[in-house]
């Protein structure tokens, strides 16, 4: 066994913090996601990770399905569940206010955190990683392949909806959505059914964010919150609406949380995020990579 | 609501009074006066609350904080150090007006609605902080020992003297806010509802009035969580939890944003609810509360106050289709 150097815990540090802040970029990347099309900030975007991860491991380890299939079907069932909210719950708000809005995803979110408990009770569950837990040793760090996933899975889509927003006409579409709802829907965009899709997506990458981290750090039923409020530090740190600025933000965040934890106090690991994203209110509210010239826009 | 009448809260008042005695008498409801204490607690903070979301359009979902900054200054002040149990009481609403002046200034400064993250975030720290501290708080097992309140002698040591004490508080604290309601500031607090621009552009000083009700409910607050302390002789971190936030969120948009008769309405119905008609989902009556919540904000938009107009409105469009 080689000497543990201050070197090598830096870079163990670093490579975990840029694990967990890929899973809080693909958070903020949800967020983002419904926020350009409804500028409704979905509390419920953390549990749609939870839902990725528990039922990945019900699929995956209860049922026995295969990781090739199991992992698809997750994303569509996690993906309905985005669709549903948005049809039972969203849709039907009268007079919608970022004030409503806010309270309807609140209900959401914990509506959807009881039923896990429900479904799934208050234990912690494992899931096998992908290509085994023999840790890999670079530079004196130890790193599991998982790590390499979960990274890997935030490039994938990454490249996936950058292609989705810029080539396709659907992508597109929703882009003018985001732009200005009243002009898309005069140029005969179905708004109702973009905010549909955007739910979809932003549930799918979820459900990716939350399959590809329980490997790492398991998962259970009241995950959501916490990842959710970091998962929009995250956002908002990168500039709300910016897909770039979210990566970015969730990378950061995500090594501040772990050099914080690791240099500091691990107790307050979960405050570090939380402190940032104070900051970021108070000081640059438009973030990073945000223009002040769309936040002027927005409501929110 | 612009004006609110003397006679229901003389009848409120009235009822608030009487109901130790009725609830001696029905011995199925003779804990019911154990469970109004905590109703009044909790009347404070939603009063405080009713303010910021209802007449200043801000939600706050951080008021846990505020609480338990109350509770937390209260009971290890007490406890630890054996100060007077009311100067506590000061101190910590003085802390309380203090951190939300802080939290809340830069985030009512800027548009919409960052100060619910903004709250949102200072809550789990405010949260991590009571559970890690644990040379003071006890951390995540709690603290006990609190002691008992008394004035001159007099020692608020039965549910029934703790439950009039509570109340003249609550009651004091509701015609104080009705009579902010009614009078300009009220008024000011409308407009930044109604259209931040329109108001400001009337020579309204509307970061100054958020900041200033939101300072107003975080003190409410505090002084719950002092009572809340020296009633229990007991607190633990989980009581100041984020879902203990959002219950509050439950209770105001139950009552109905509006109304500060509504957020005491829904303080009693939900409290009444989590203390003794949903026991037996034990665990689960998240799943209720978040029903409710949504129910509540897909339909009733303006919460159980808004039931008698949209009873009236179904009526008069009765009545019209039988002409």
């Amino acid at each position: 066994m080689e000497k543990i150097t201050l070197a090598s815990q830096l870079l163990q540090y670093l490579i975990t913090g840029l694990t967990v802040g890929s899973v809080y970029a693909m958070v903020a990347v949800g967020f983002n996601i419904i926020y350009n099309v409804t500028e409704i900030i979905n509390f419920a975007q953390g549990e749609f990770v939870m839902l990725g991860g528990l039922i990945m491991v019900f699929l995956h380890v209860a049922m026995g399905l295969p990781l090739i299939l199991a992992f698809p079907a997750t994303i569509v069932l996690v993906t309905v569940i985005g669709i549903l909210i948005d049809r039972l719950a969203i849709r039907h708000i009268r007079h919608p206010s970022v004030f409503t809005l806010i309270i309807a995803t609140i209900a959401v979110s914990i509506i959807i955190k009881g039923m896990a408990s429900f479904i799934w009770g208050k234990d912690p569950f494992d899931l096998p990683a992908f290509s085994g837990r023999n840790p890999i040793n670079i530079l004196g760090a130890v790193i599991q392949p998982q790590y390499f996933w979960v990274i890997g899975f935030l490039v994938i889509a990454a490249i996936a909806l950058s292609i989705f927003f810029d080539r396709t006409i659907i992508g597109k579409a929703m882009s003018a959505c985001a732009d200005n709802a009243d002009a898309a829907s005069l140029v005969g965009i179905n708004v109702k059914q973009m905010v549909l899709l955007s739910f979809a997506l932003s549930a799918a990458i979820g459900a990716v964010a939350g399959i590809t981290i329980t490997p790492i750090s398991l998962m259970e039923y009241d995950r959501g919150a916490m990842l959710a409020v970091k998962g929009f530090g995250a956002a908002v740190l990168g500039g709300l609406g910016s897909f770039p600025g979210a990566i970015l933000g969730g990378l950061i965040i995500g090594s501040i949380e772990s050099f914080g934890a690791g240099l500091i106090h691990s107790g307050y690991k979960d405050a570090f995020a939380l402190i940032v994203l104070l900051i970021i209110l108070f000081f640059k509210p438009s973030g990073l990579l945000g223009s002040t010239e769309i936040s002027r826009i927005k409501r929110f | 609501m612009l004006r609110i009448a003397k006679l229901p809260i003389a009848i409120f008042a009235l009822f608030i009074i009487v109901f130790p005695w009725i609830a001696r008498q029905i011995p199925a409801i003779g804990n019911y006066t154990d469970i109004m204490v905590f109703v009044g607690i909790y009347c404070l903070i939603t009063i405080g609350l009713s303010l910021l979301m209802g007449y200043a359009g801000q939600i706050s979902i951080g008021h846990a904080a505020f609480f338990g900054i109350g509770a937390y200054i209260s009971g290890v002040l007490t406890a630890k150090y054996g100060m007077n149990a009311w100067a506590c009481m000061v101190i910590g609403m003085t802390v309380a007006a203090v951190v939300a002046a802080l939290v809340g200034a830069p985030s009512l400064k800027l548009k919409g609605h960052y100060l619910a993250m903004a709250t949102l975030a200072f809550g789990i720290i405010v949260f991590i902080i009571f559970n890690e501290e644990i040379e003071w708080t006890g951390g995540p097992d709690g603290m006990s020992g609190i002691p008992g309140l008394s004035i001159f002698g007099f020692e608020f040591d039965s549910v029934e003297r703790y439950y009039y004490l509570v109340w003249g508080f609550v009651l004091a604290a509701f015609v104080f806010t009705v009579n902010v309601i009614q009078s300009g500031t009220g008024r000011a607090l409308r407009a930044i509802h109604a259209s931040e621009p329109a108001a400001s552009a009337m020579g309204v000083n509307v970061s100054r009035f958020k900041i200033l009700v939101f300072v107003y409910s975080a003190v409410l607050a505090s002084l719950a969580g002092s009572f809340y302390a020296h009633y229990l002789n007991f607190i633990n971190p989980s009581t100041f939890d984020l879902f203990f936030s959002i219950k509050l969120l439950i209770m105001i948009a139950l009552g109905g944003m509006h109304s500060i008769w509504g957020a005491i309405m829904g303080t009693g119905l939900i409290t009444f609810l989590s203390y003794e008609w949903l026991r037996y989902f034990e665990e689960f009556e998240i799943i209720v509360y978040g029903v409710i919540l949504l129910f509540v904000t897909v339909l009733l938009p303006d919460g159980l106050a808004g039931v008698p107009k949209i009873v009236k409105g179904w009526f008069r469009r009765k009545v019209s289709d039988e002409r």
